[in-house]
């Protein structure tokens, strides 16, 4: 019952339409910025390093190499701000967590892609 | 106007704000509450309303209990509850209260009884620091000293292991962040005292006013 209220609450946040997308996965994230009145849209690729949580609190975490420094960004997956989530490469990977690729060179970190 | 109304916490969430940004909020059940009686000073000495919240069966109310619900004409309440703020008198008994009686952002109070902890040493219960772990000592988590010997005794109101939780607390200027009263929902911002399933009492902010 109190799950059920709580479904009740967050059901409207909940977005259906996204695509399947798992860690060791490229993403493209395109992030709503509001500057002032303007509403822009910035892209940011990289690589899905985890997914958590679950329901309207389910987040995942993006990391891309910005000049030669990485950087990492963890977005709600049910946010309003962002605009779209797109596939460009499925990754295979034996992890749920990604957190060794931080450690790694750039050639070491290289993931095969699924077929 | 103070205003009050007693709830069920159902659990915590989150949800998004209007700029996107996602905030956690406590869920509370308020099926309408009922005005059951007023205190005048008149006749009391001081000012409050009664709230009865959540129906039982009237075979659980015993006789006194149930002539005092039929005054306001109502069936019984398992939860029967004072609300004491000033400025409560434009409720009138009999009268439903239910959630869309406080605005989105508007602040409040919320009070519960939070979650029993048991025996507790000093450590949890207030705070205290532990002593060295390892390096020979043998002194871990002990209550320390008992304060001077000069009285021959320990002081009042010595912090020392004991019963924790399972006390009235209140949470105050909590932000009100969704009332549904189709499903009966509040939503309040913030972490509220506690378990699941318990019973609060949620009223006007005293400290701070929108």
């Amino acid at each position: 019952m109190s799950q059920q209220i709580i479904n009740l609450v967050t059901q409207e946040f909940i977005k259906n339409d996204l695509p399947q997308f798992r860690p060791g996965d490229t993403l493209k994230v395109s992030v709503k910025i509001k500057e002032g009145n303007r509403e822009r849209i910035q892209l940011f690729e990289g690589l899905c390093l985890k997914r958590q949580g679950g329901g309207v609190s389910e987040t995942f975490t993006v990391r891309k190499i910005s000049y030669g420094i990485g950087v990492e960004r963890t977005f709600p997956v049910h946010s309003p701000l962002i605009a779209s989530i797109e596939v460009v490469r499925r990754g295979l990977v034996r992890r749920a967590h990604l957190g060794y690729i931080r450690g790694l060179s750039a050639k070491a970190s290289r993931i095969k892609e699924k077929r | 106007m103070a205003k009050g109304i007693l709830g069920r916490k159902v659990g915590m969430t989150q949800v998004f704000d209007n700029d996107g940004i996602l905030i956690p909020v406590t869920v509370v059940e308020v099926t309408p509450n009922v005005v059951l009686q007023k205190k005048t000073v008149v006749t009391d000495g001081y000012e409050a309303i009664q709230l009865g919240f959540m129906e039982k069966r009237a075979k659980l109310a015993n006789k006194p209990a149930l002539g005092h619900f039929a005054k306001s004409g109502t069936t019984p309440k398992r939860y029967i509850k004072e609300i004491r703020l000033p400025g409560m008198m434009e409720f009138e008994v009999g009268q439903e209260v239910k959630c869309d009686i406080f605005a989105v952002g508007e602040y409040v109070d919320v009070q519960g009884t939070s979650k029993g902890k048991g025996f507790q040493g000093v450590i949890k219960r207030h705070n205290f620091g532990t002593g060295p772990m390892a390096h020979g000592s043998k002194y871990h988590r002990g209550v320390g000293s008992m304060g001077t010997i000069a009285p021959n005794r320990i002081r009042k109101g010595k912090k020392m292991p004991g019963r924790m939780g399972g006390e009235t607390v209140t949470i105050q200027n909590l932000t009100v962040v969704r009332t549904d009263v189709e499903n009966n929902i509040l939503l309040v911002r913030g972490n509220v005292p506690g378990a699941n399933k318990s019973l609060l009492v949620i009223k006007t902010a005293v400290k701070k006013q929108k």
